[in-house]
């Protein structure tokens, strides 16, 4: 049973399409990169998936029914926004919101004890929201999110001034989610934190999917005639080889039409360099990212 | 504030036990007034309680021992006063007017004087105070009403109406501030991943509404026994205090309803507003109607019939405070009461209903605030 299935939605402001026949799914157990430019449609897709606002036709399904209020229990929701009730207590936050998923006061303070200790964060239990650094709120509202053990996790955003040791804390603990069957769908502009993480993904731009489904299938399609070389010796001239790029420890070729990468492997074991590292190179996400949007954008 | 209420009032009656034992004077002083009397026939009834008068031959002399302080004032009666009525006074004191001690006092020499040998002195006395009067309140049957109105039955309606005031403008304002906080700060998102827009506001109404009425139930409560407490320990006026019929039960109806009303106004705008002062400013236009009852409560008093107050008492943004000010001045008929509940009911469901379409479109719509003409367009497009 997928996870999240999302069926044609569309949703319209002011005559304008914000989502425009949007159909994905999500299955268990993966993480799913939700990534596109500002105002392309995501933020309201997310919503719509939280029946937080209704489509205006389309239909989603949430672990395989309709959203209700015993559904809405499994899931949990870290919105783009931070938002916390900035004089309440650490801790009470935490009980506070998994008691409007559902759980009872006991277990609540009893997971909330367990994350905040998990993520370092046991010394401040008890100090205001308020008191907190901007990545320590983070922290927390990640924990509120996941408190109440949802088996959909939705997070907008949530690198989003996170510094690296923080960062790489919630790396782990989404991959922890994913290994433990959770779906978790991952909104973020941080293509290397998508490359690094995701299993599939969705772009959207203008409201519509531009790419969608595998990430390794999708780098695969987008790759570039060319081979990435690290070596010792004199390299040459390579037939088939149109072009040498040096980057920093190795060197891209650029194949003409008529060679493959096997070929050209071939022809270099044949000139007698060491060849310490041979790859056929992929673009980076970022990459893609900005050609397929630039694309669409003319 | 729930309790500060009920505990100020009890510390006034403590203070004024206190400043009454103390201001309290061990021998009454006597005060002495000089007159020259320059008509003749005025030289009885010189006592007159706390106040002496003391005959002088010219002014001169008086004016000499009022200088001197001998005297603390004095009055000249001429010869043709008899015709005229007038009297001169003398005072050192800057005064807005005469006290009413030295008023009645001389009042009642000229007059003791003027009637002296003429008529029997139980006349004189009847004359110099000849009205006294109790009214008695009787229902259309003829018996003697139970409730006997008079200014004792205004002061408990009138400072319920206060604090009605208050704690309605309190509870909405928490309301306000609330939801634009969470608005503010985009909690609302995580709070509507969780429960509905419309559970979302039925359960603040109702938090807020409930810990009001909590409020209001201790004060209504509380009434009676400071009442009590302050007639056998001060007395006077405060004993005269009476509770108007109903007033427990109407005090706590109309508190419900018209909470309700101004709790679903002030969601509705908090949902519209893009901040906290935005949204104060916008509530403060419905709270005004609110207040009106209390501007014209002197005009209550003075024409208690007139049927604006019929209308004040029907519309629903001024009936919970224009209700408890009338209990306590007149008689309400059953059906401007009927009407009244059913109008402010019909209100409260006609606005939640409106409230909640408004919540759920412009809820998480941040920045500008949507314009009137949009936000029916809204409502009408559904």
């Amino acid at each position: 049973m997928p996870a999240v299935e999302v069926n044609h939605i569309v949703k319209s402001y002011a005559d304008k399409a914000v989502v425009n026949d949007l159909s994905f799914s999500v299955t268990q157990g993966e993480i799913f990169g939700l990534i596109g430019p500002n105002g392309a449609g995501k933020t309201t897709a997310i919503r719509m998936m939280m029946d937080i606002i209704k489509p205006d036709s389309g239909e989603v399904t949430i672990l395989g029914e309709k959203l209700s209020e015993a559904s809405k229990n499994k899931l949990g929701y870290m919105p783009e926004e931070r938002g916390l009730y900035k004089k309440l207590r650490v801790i009470d936050s935490i009980i506070y919101l998994a008691s409007l998923k559902g759980m009872d006061r006991h277990s609540a303070e009893e997971k909330a004890n367990e994350l905040l200790s998990q993520t370092g964060m046991l010394p401040h239990k008890r100090k205001k929201i308020e008191e907190l650094s901007q990545g320590m709120g983070q922290i927390i509202q990640f924990l509120v999110t996941i408190v109440h053990n949802p088996e959909l996790v939705i997070l907008d955003e949530p690198f989003a001034g996170l510094d690296p040791v923080n960062t790489e804390l919630l790396k782990s603990m989404f991959a922890d989610l994913r290994n433990q069957g959770k779906a978790v769908i991952l909104s973020t502009h941080r293509m290397n934190e998508v490359e690094e993480l995701c299993d599939r993904i969705l772009m959207i731009n203008n409201g519509g999917s531009v790419l969608y489904g595998n990430l390794t299938e999708i780098k695969s399609r987008y790759r570039k005639h060319s081979v990435l070389l690290d070596f010792e010796g004199e390299l040459g001239e390579v037939p088939g080889v149109t072009e040498k790029r040096t980057h920093k420890g190795y060197v891209e070729l650029v194949l003409d039409g008529n060679t493959t990468p096997q070929q050209i492997l071939e022809r270099l074991v044949s000139t007698g360099i060491v060849i310490n590292r041979f790859e056929i190179a992929t673009p980076p996400l970022n990459e893609i990212f900005l050609k397929v949007v630039g694309k669409n954008h003319g | 504030m729930t309790l500060i209420v009920p505990l100020v009032a009890l510390l006034a009656i403590g203070v004024f036990q206190l400043i009454s034992g103390i201001a309290e004077p061990p021998v009454q002083e006597v005060t002495t007034i000089g007159y020259v009397d320059k008509s003749g026939g005025f030289d009885q009834y010189t006592n007159q309680g706390d106040i002496t008068l003391i005959r002088f031959d010219t002014p001169d002399d008086a004016t000499e021992a009022l200088v001197e302080g001998d005297i603390k004032e004095y009055f000249v009666i001429p010869p043709d006063y008899v015709s005229i009525g007038v009297i001169s006074r003398y005072t050192l004191e800057k005064q807005l007017v005469a006290p009413t001690a030295t008023m009645t006092a001389i009042k009642n020499f000229l007059s003791s004087n003027l009637l002296a040998g003429k008529v029997p002195l139980t006349t004189v006395a009847r004359i110099e105070a000849p009205l006294n009067m109790v009214t008695i309140r009787l229902t259309e049957t003829g018996a003697i009403a139970p409730e006997q109105g008079g200014f004792g039955n205004l002061i408990i309606p009138a400072v319920f109406s206060l604090l009605l005031v208050f704690a309605i403008i309190i509870s909405s304002t928490y309301l306000l501030q609330g939801l634009s906080e969470e608005k503010e700060n985009r909690l609302i998102e995580i709070l509507l991943s969780s429960v509905s827009a419309r559970q979302l506001l039925t359960g603040k109404i109702l938090g807020i509404g409930a810990a009001g009425l909590a409020q209001v139930a201790v004060w209504v409560v509380s009434v009676p026994l400071l009442l009590n407490l302050a007639s056998s320990s001060i007395g006077g006026f405060i004993s005269t205090i009476q509770l108007p019929a109903n007033f427990l039960v109407l005090g706590i109806v109309y508190f419900i309803l018209g909470y309700l009303l101004f709790a679903v106004v002030s969601a509705g705008i908090g949902a519209i507003s893009s901040n906290s002062r935005e949204g104060q400013q916008l509530i403060g236009i419905f709270t005004l109607p609110l207040l009106i009852p209390l501007w014209f409560t002197s005009l209550l008093m003075l024409f208690p019939n007139n049927p604006i107050w019929v209308v004040l008492t029907i519309f629903p943004l001024t009936s919970p405070v224009e209700v408890m000010l009338r209990l306590g001045v007149s008689d309400i008929p059953v059906w401007e009461l009927a009407a009244s509940i059913a109008v402010l009911g019909l209100s409260v469901i006609g606005v939640l209903l409106l409230t909640i379409k408004v919540f759920r479109t412009y809820l998480l719509m941040y920045g500008k605030r949507p314009k009137l003409g949009e936000i029916i367009r809204s409502l009408r497009s559904g």
